[in-house]
């Protein structure tokens, strides 16, 4: 079971909205190891972002169990899920999600700022460069092009050595060029860091890029190969 | 995240939307700059009237008739009072004793006519007032034994009847139609929150007795004014007035049908009424911030909302709770502390105003703004912010991450 960098097993999630209870997860089991790069697909509301929100401990699951390198993290506080999320977890946007009155360097030294770590600045200033931003520091998000935003955004998850990268259409909001180029960054960075990547995604594309591709329907894992 | 980076970014948050931050601090700013003028124009009211206290004389003692309402017979104060405090040997503590009787009546020059106090009173008046005159001679026992018809003008009664204060002696002026000699002017001695000390004559007390203010008891005197020998004395001489009066007017113990009031008591009782006057006012200046507090508390709500999206990206990469927390309230007490400073400023910058008017009118009024004034406006203001800023600080902390992050 420690083998696995995200062991989730039989999660359901039900959500109630009035009278009525959507079931947005119905035993959903998924185990990525460490280093992996996968794709999550599926139609909407097949449950995928929930799945996505449970992995990247935004949310607690109803039912079932969830260990984050082979911790347990389903029935932990919101603070210490915030921990997790700050020390475990990189997330990417797909509308990148950054704070707009900030420089490129003060949004990447956020992460690092409620962790309470020192040498922020220069942690990252170096996540900007591995990203190919290092002539960028000091703009804002609206002096930046859509690719440079995301990548901004990518090194943002990456500043803090994140176990998982969690990438949520990442290249929706792009052309396909600067698509295909931050994809390559992040497959580049999977590479070089050995960070597991799993990416929400519609595009049969991206997922091709994958090593394997989970596909959820009906809250289900459908697994197929890809 | 240290509060320093708090600090700076709440600052930028706050300095992005200038017209709007500007906006919700002015209910701040027009509370602190109206808590500032109150306190600092209610102190120098104080200042200058406790001065003008001070200026009648510390060795003072003002007695006045009536007291105790269980007195069921009460004799009003008398000439034969008066002379009976005078005994040095009843009075040892006692230096001078001055009867006063009162009054208002018309005095007439020409053509000119003018509504002024006429004060009876006997030569030692100007010991024991410590009044002085400019030019002619003050009233004397000659006076007094034959009831002259004598004057002695205050400046101002003079100025309105004779459009000047000098070569006056020996004039003739009209008191209720009687003639009467002026025989001086007196000094000025300025204007005082009881009226002025210089619109006023001056006429032997016999004269007044008789002529101008008529009592229903013949030697009735409306007021004794008594100098003690030193300030220290003044408990003393009030232990022996008492006595005395007590004997002469047959009262029981513990209901006099006098009342006696030392210089200190004045100033009391007018600290009392500029106390009252300052917390009424200060009252006033809590309500505004109180609304501007509201205010502030408003605009975060709408910036709570207006930032969902951000709150839950900082939540998304690690904020806990209370960072969100104390972001909000950094930024709420932030900018109530600014209306306070600038508060400050526009209150320090009425009183001066204030002071200048008073200045201009010849009032003696000099706004004091003190260090704890200073103090309790910065506390409030902050204190204000914090409180206000609670609830909206607090419903950012609580948004759930994953709703806050869909939040379009």
């Amino acid at each position: 079971m420690t083998d696995w960098v995200v062991d989730a097993r039989n999660l359901t999630k039900v959500y109630t909205m009035g009278d009525v209870e959507v079931h947005a997860l119905r035993g959903m089991s998924l185990q990525v190891s460490q280093g992996e790069v996968i794709a999550i697909m599926g139609p909407s509301g097949s449950g995928k972002s929930t799945l996505m929100n449970i992995i990247g401990c935004l949310d607690r699951p109803t039912d079932g169990e969830y260990y984050l390198e082979g911790e347990s993290v389903a029935e932990l506080t919101d603070d210490q899920l915030a921990t997790i999320r700050n020390r475990k977890i990189g997330f990417v946007f797909q509308i990148y999600n950054l704070l707009p009155r900030a420089t490129a360097l003060a949004n990447v030294e956020l992460p690092l700022r409620y962790a309470g770590e020192k040498n922020r600045r220069q942690r990252a200033k170096e996540a900007l460069e591995v990203v190919g931003l290092g002539n960028r520091l000091f703009h804002r998000p609206n002096e930046l092009s859509g690719g440079e935003q995301q990548r901004v955004a990518i090194a943002r998850a990456l500043v803090n050595n994140p176990s998982i990268v969690l990438a949520d259409e990442p290249t929706g909001n792009l052309d396909t060029k600067s698509g295909d180029e931050i994809m390559e960054l992040l497959l580049r960075l999977n590479k070089e860091y050995d960070t597991t990547l799993i990416i929400v995604t519609h595009d049969p594309e991206i997922a091709e890029k994958t090593q394997r591709a989970v596909h959820i329907r009906d809250g289900r894992t459908n697994h197929s190969p890809s | 995240m240290s509060i320093w980076q708090a600090v700076i970014e709440a600052f930028e948050s706050l300095t992005a939307n200038k017209l709007r931050s500007g906006l919700t601090i002015l209910g701040i700013v027009i509370g602190v700059a109206a808590v500032i003028a109150m306190l600092a124009i209610g102190k120098g009211a104080q200042a200058s009237i406790t001065g003008e206290i001070q200026g009648i004389g510390t060795n003072l003692l003002f007695i006045f008739g009536g007291g105790s309402e269980e007195v069921r017979n009460p004799k009003p104060l008398t000439l034969g009072d008066a002379e009976a405090i005078a005994d040095p040997f009843a009075a040892p503590s006692v230096e001078g004793v001055a009867p006063v009787l009162q009054g208002n009546a018309e005095v007439a020059y020409g053509g000119e006519s003018v509504i002024t106090s006429i004060n009876g009173i006997t030569p030692s008046y100007a010991t024991v007032r410590n009044y002085q005159i400019t030019e002619g001679e003050f009233i004397s026992e000659e006076h007094m034994l034959g009831q002259a018809a004598v004057v002695l003008l205050g400046p101002d009664v003079a100025e309105e009847l004779f459009g000047r204060k000098d070569g006056l002696v020996g004039e003739t002026v009209r008191i209720e139609g009687q003639p009467f000699r002026v025989i001086g002017v007196m000094k000025e001695k300025g204007g005082s929150s009881f009226g002025s000390q210089d619109n006023l004559v001056f006429v032997p007390l016999t004269t007044a007795q008789t002529r101008l203010i008529r009592r229903s008891t013949r030697d009735r005197v409306d007021n004794i004014l008594v100098q003690t020998v030193s300030a220290e004395a003044v408990p003393q001489a009030i232990e022996e007035v008492t006595q005395i009066l007590r004997t002469r007017h047959l009262t029981e113990v513990g209901a006099d049908d006098f009342t006696i009031f030392s210089q200190q008591d004045f100033i009391d009782v007018a600290a009392s009424i500029t106390n009252i006057l300052t917390i009424f006012l200060g009252g006033i200046a809590a309500i505004s911030l109180l609304v501007g507090g509201i205010g502030i508390m408003n605009i975060m709500l709408v910036s709570v909302i207006e930032r969902t999206r951000e709150i839950g990206l900082r939540k998304a990469i690690g904020a806990r709770r209370m960072d969100i927390m104390i972001q909000f309230l950094t930024e709420s007490s932030l900018l109530s502390l600014s209306g306070g400073v600038i508060g400050i400023g526009l209150g320090w910058g009425i009183s001066a105003i204030v002071g200048q008017i008073a200045a201009a009118n010849n009032a003696n009024l000099n706004p004091v703004i003190g260090i704890d004034a200073l103090l309790l406006a910065t506390v409030f203001s902050t204190a204000v912010g914090l409180f206000f800023g609670l609830y909206p600080a607090n419903r950012a902390a609580n948004l759930e991450p994953v709703e806050a992050l869909r939040y379009e």
